[in-house]
């Protein structure tokens, strides 16, 4: 049973591998932050299914972490996305007036 | 007994791959960035409950079990908040375009 489950752990990272083409032809920022999130929970699902298959249990702390930073990474990229947005917005919005 | 664990476990864990597939061709395949991150949210969360749900039984202990529902619990709410963030930041860049 230990080697399914790490035969399973290779699919999945092979699957989450493949979601990164869409960081290289992402048009913009947010399907770049999209397969960062992917990663993310791809690798949670690779490390707990090792952590299970190996039966060390330090790898499913290691998943906890993982799983509250890419949180982090992506909601870090998502709030500045949209402070520049409305930064944008408001610069767009004749400068001289402050915007209603 | 362990046969039948072993056979729900690796049904479970066959689906949650399955479904980790589904959320990344969708993440390649989907045009329009909105259509990706419903693909992308849904399909990956729930392939990471099959693939606990799976792991369940074999864990080592009941602690490491509890461990791995609290980590499927935060990817939900990590995954939840992180889309309606990048739903308004799509959202508002694609008014602004």
């Amino acid at each position: 049973m230990a080697d399914a489950l790490t035969v399973a752990a290779v699919i999945v990272l092979a699957i989450a591998a493949v979601g990164l083409v869409r960081v290289l032809r992402g048009p913009s920022r947010i399907d770049r932050m999209m397969a960062v999130q992917l990663l993310g929970s791809g690798s949670v699902a690779v490390l707990v299914l090792l952590a299970v298959g190996s039966g060390t249990d330090a790898l499913v702390d290691i998943a906890l972490t993982l799983a509250l930073l890419a949180a982090f990474a992506s909601i870090a990229l998502a709030t500045t996305l949209a402070q520049k947005a409305t930064a944008a917005a408001k610069a767009e919005h004749a400068p001289g007036t402050p915007a209603s | 007994m362990t046969a039948l664990v072993a056979l729900f476990s690796t049904a479970a864990i066959g689906a949650g791959i399955i479904f980790f597939l589904a959320g990344t061709v969708g993440l390649i395949r989907f045009p329009d960035g909105l259509t990706r991150l419903h693909a992308l949210t849904k399909a990956d969360n729930l392939g990471l409950g099959l693939i606990v749900i799976g792991l369940l039984p074999l864990s080592s202990s009941v602690g490491m079990a509890l461990k791995l529902v609290v980590i499927w619990a935060l990817v939900q709410f990590a995954g939840a908040t992180v889309a309606q963030l990048i739903a308004r930041v799509a959202r508002s860049t694609e008014r602004g375009e």
